[in-house]
């Protein structure tokens, strides 16, 4: 219940968003599904820090959903000043459209990531399958909870975590790395289409023996839903750059981009990174990456630029229509 | 329209028709042109394409093969449930009779969460039936479920006032001739509800075909398993694919259309049937 | 179970010869059978949305509805269906006038597409107004130059709830005074009366329990659509959503017990929907049997 003190001003706000108002500012911030209880506190301290440094009063409207939907949405009109995405991919989508200019991920720093997560594994309460690594997943007996890959940018991280563990094996190849993830993917119970659907499907209605997850949604789920549940950091993971940007179009139109740009840039002064690390979100910040240490297990890190040369370059081969993940799943559900 | 001989001697003919097929052109019409016009626009090939790829393809079987399991199995206890509310007295008749119409009137949302909570592996249902290694939720038994609670109450309340209307004497005449009970149900009533019940197995099958809301909570939307076609338009328009989920949904728009024209007709039918017999 | 007591001979007066009613066995066969199938289908889902909404306390259950965003999510809700109810009234009294009080040609085929709405995924329902509306649409590039906004804002709800609702008077009406025929209407002209003066006075009070019966339905309908809606909001908490979709936030934010309070509130609504209906069914029945009297004495 703590969002209530955020969303306190909200009717009032919707009803004079209309009216320009000098002091009330609002700004509409379109994220994804694993980001709630984060803007939910960052809201409320940027909401602060604006009003003691501009004398505005800014509301901040939130609006989550799976990356994709969010990211069509936006392109379809929905006036977002600010997104907050879970992949580059997703930016680049609405860039596309011309609404954010193609060189979006250079204006901020850190690739406009002001924090980082990986994947891990949430399994049961004893870790019942003895699941430690990447290879335990393939077990015959291991059921999977993951979202879907096409519509999930979680999922897609997941996706390609698994397959750089499989590239960086002993011998390792392409080859090799598909037959592995397909194997993966033979193992899935439920694919749900968000991240938040496979922890509901894995945590409340109790499917499944590991949740592939954002680290910080399966230190969420701990928290929130009791110790039913454990971590496991497998040996080798990807860094996730969940990236943000000013979405020019709205903000020029609706005259907020200097309240936009000041709150995307908040987000990586310490007071921004220790809200990011309180939410189990890997801080940028030295300092406040050194404080929160303890935290975060320490994994070998791939990145996507790296290891898949880059985000359009990983959509186009495995996740468009017809790519590696049609390849190696449409055969393994027609058992 | 002038032409239209009108003989009726009351007023507003012109302006209630106008009225409602502006109104209609504006609200159905000109946003339905909408899907049409954007498939038309993308051509044959990219349309067949995207109707025929085997993700989509799965999700016709399923949504088609669920829905009508679950009209069949609605004409069954539908039928049982006329029969019972019309024939028979016992107490909680008047509650059974108005929730009948429950799934008509609960959000779709509503009712996924609660079947989704039921029939969980770990819910009141869901637990009972696991042991048995039987799954309903995160499977296509879960399509079913959930196709079965929202089509109850077409077969139900189409077959109900037929069945009421039934003339006891024929009963009673077929009886007198010796006709045994079963002979006069499989003579004598089950033709007369017949076009009843496949009106309502038709309305039911409509709407299980559309169904989204409680559907996708329970589930598990698992490609070429458990993937509803109505999900696979939300799940192109996610991955940016317009022109996908535009064909997919001009292919669910004919078949509204020609399920519609179906009901229609099988509805003139019952009324010819029902008029002469009266 | 109860179903014994359906056997006592006073409750079958009715139907006691054998000949034509069926062995005791078959009737407790199938009210067991149909009680259980009600029990498993319908009382079980109902049920638990209380249960489910109640099972951390009162406490938690009034805060989840008295929350801003609750709140704002009944508001939109309420607006939404004050706007799209009168609406699809008007026009099924109108179409319903014109289809059942003259002869023209195409009539069946104007029904047919009357009803299309309701056929349709409600999922189509929602994408066609992303594919007028949104801003790769027809007309986004026109509105976003006028700064007008339908999709993901409270025009583009309304609209997409009256299409999913668009049949429900209509489909209603129709029959209704199509079975009543004209002689009323056109005894009443010839009096002297005039097109209103008829409406109000003659054909009103005829239908005015049809009429409340769809109304009932269209606006239970408005109040509970999801996938329509759920296309066309930008899911912006406390602006654009409305109460179902509010239920689905909360159930992904494992806010469990606020989901399923919401829930009760729709499905309490389904409740009074439903008794509603119970009482206006009643009332049809009073008034065709108390028209029918004259006629039969």
């Amino acid at each position: 219940m703590k969002f209530k003190t955020i969303i306190a001003g909200l009717l009032a706000a919707s009803v004079l968003a209309g009216n320009a108002l000098a002091a009330d500012v609002t700004l509409l911030n379109v994220s994804y599904d694993p980001t709630r209880e984060l803007y939910q506190d960052y809201n409320a301290a940027f909401a602060k820090y604006w009003k003691t440094k501009a004398g505005d009063n800014v509301t901040i409207n939130q609006s989550h959903g799976g990356s994709g939907k969010q990211a069509r949405a936006v392109i379809d009109g929905l006036d977002a000043d600010v997104v907050t995405l879970a992949l580059a991919y997703d930016i680049d989508a609405i860039s596309d459209k011309a609404l954010i200019p193609a060189d979006w991920q250079k204006r901020l720093p850190h690739n406009a990531s002001p924090y980082t997560s990986t994947i891990v594994f949430l399994v049961r309460k004893g870790n019942p399958k003895g699941i430690k690594d990447w290879n335990d997943l393939v077990k015959p007996d291991v059921a999977i909870v993951t979202p879907n890959p096409k519509t999930s940018g979680g999922a897609r991280w997941n996706y390609l975590a698994a397959w750089a563990y499989a590239l960086e094996q002993p011998g390792g190849n392409e080859a090799k790395a598909k037959e592995f993830v397909g194997q993966v993917f033979r193992n899935v119970k439920v694919l749900d289409s968000g991240a938040r659907g496979s922890t509901t499907t894995f945590v409340e209605r109790g499917i499944g023996d590991v949740l592939l997850a954002w680290e910080n949604e399966a230190y969420l789920s701990l928290k929130e839903l009791g110790d039913k549940f454990e971590i496991v950091t497998p040996s080798l993971s990807i860094l996730a750059e969940p990236p943000v940007s000013v979405v020019d179009k709205t903000v020029d139109k609706r005259g907020t981009r200097k309240v936009a740009q000041a709150y995307l840039e908040y987000l990586y002064s310490p007071e921004g990174q220790e809200i990011a690390a309180r939410n189990f979100y890997r801080p940028q910040d030295a300092k406040v990456a050194a404080k929160y240490a303890k935290q975060f297990a320490k994994v070998r890190l791939v990145t996507i630029d790296k290891s898949f040369g880059g985000w359009r370059n990983a959509q186009k081969v495995h996740f468009s229509d017809g790519g590696v993940f049609d390849q190696i799943y449409i055969p393994s559900g027609k058992k | 329209m002038a032409s239209f001989k009108n003989f009726s001697p009351l007023p507003g003919f012109r302006l209630s028709l106008g009225y409602t097929l502006f109104y209609l052109t504006l609200i159905v019409l000109i946003p339905l042109s909408a899907v049409v016009t954007n498939t038309v626009g993308m051509g044959w090939e990219a349309f067949w394409s995207a109707v025929t790829e085997p993700r989509v393809v799965a999700t016709y079987k399923l949504t088609f093969g669920a829905s009508l399991l679950a009209a069949a199995v609605n004409v069954v206890f539908g039928l049982i449930f006329a029969w019972v509310l019309v024939r028979y007295r016992f107490p909680g008749k008047g509650l059974v009779d108005a929730l009948v119409d429950l799934p008509f009137a609960l959000p779709t949302a509503v009712a996924g969460i609660a079947l989704a909570t039921i029939y969980a592996p770990n819910g009141p249902i869901g637990s009972l039936l696991a042991p048995w290694g039987i799954e309903i939720a995160y499977n296509p038994n879960g399509v079913l479920i959930a196709l079965i609670f929202i089509g109850l109450p077409f077969v139900v309340r189409t077959v109900q006032p037929v069945l009421a209307d039934l003339e006891k004497d024929v009963e009673e005449a077929a009886a007198g001739l010796g006709a045994s009970r079963w002979q006069t149900f499989l003579k004598i009533i089950l033709p007369h509800v017949t076009p009843a019940l496949l009106t309502g197995f038709a309305m039911a099958f409509a709407r299980a075909v559309g169904e989204y809301g409680s559907v996708i909570f329970i589930a598990g939307n698992m490609p070429m398993v458990s993937e509803i076609t109505p999900l696979m338009i939300i799940t192109k328009l996610e991955q940016y694919d317009y022109r996908g989920a535009t064909a997919i949904a001009s292919v669910m728009l004919l078949i509204s259309f020609i399920l519609l024209l179906v009901i229609n007709g099988l509805q003139g039918w019952m009324q010819g049937r029902y008029t002469k017999g009266a | 179970m109860s179903a014994s007591i359906a056997l006592q001979p006073g409750a079958l007066a009715r139907y006691e010869t054998p000949s034509t009613s069926e062995p005791a066995w078959i009737k407790v066969t199938l009210i067991t059978v149909a009680l259980t199938f009600f029990v498993i289908f319908l009382l079980f889902p109902l049920g638990t949305v209380f249960v489910q909404a109640l099972s951390k306390g009162w406490g938690v259950y009034l805060s989840a509805l008295t929350s801003h965003d609750a709140l704002a999510a009944i508001k939109l809700t309420l607006i939404t269906a004050a706007i799209a109810v009168p609406l699809n009234v008007v026009f099924g009294v109108s179409a319903a006038w014109a289809i059942a009080k003259f002869e023209f040609p195409g009539k069946r085929f104007l029904i047919t597409l009357i009803d299309l709405p309701f056929s349709i995924s409600p999922v189509v329902s929602g994408l066609i107004y992303v594919l007028i509306f949104g801003a790769q649409g027809w007309f986004g590039p026109w509105l976003a130059e006028h700064d007008i906004k339908i999709l993901f804002a409270v025009p583009g709800i309304v609209l997409a709830t009256i299409f999913v609702t668009f049949p429900f008077v209509a489909r209603e009406l129709i029959p209704l005074m199509e079975a009543q025929g004209a002689e009323e209407e056109e005894a009443a002209v010839v009096l002297g009366a005039s097109g209103w003066q008829v409406f109000w006075h003659t054909t009103l009070p005829n239908i005015k329990w049809g009429l409340l019966y769809g109304v009932i339905l269209c606006n239970a309908r408005a109040m509970g659509e999801f996938g329509a809606v759920s296309v066309v909001s930008g899911h912006i908490r406390g602006l654009t959503n409305t109460m179902p979709l509010h239920v689905e936030i909360l159930y992904n934010e494992y806010n469990y017990a606020a989901a399923f309070a919401v829930a009760s509130l729709l499905a309490l609504l389904a409740i009074v929907t439903l008794g509603l209906k119970t009482l206006v069914e009643r009332q049809t029945r009073k008034q065709i049997s108390e028209s029918q009297k004259p006629s039969e004495s």
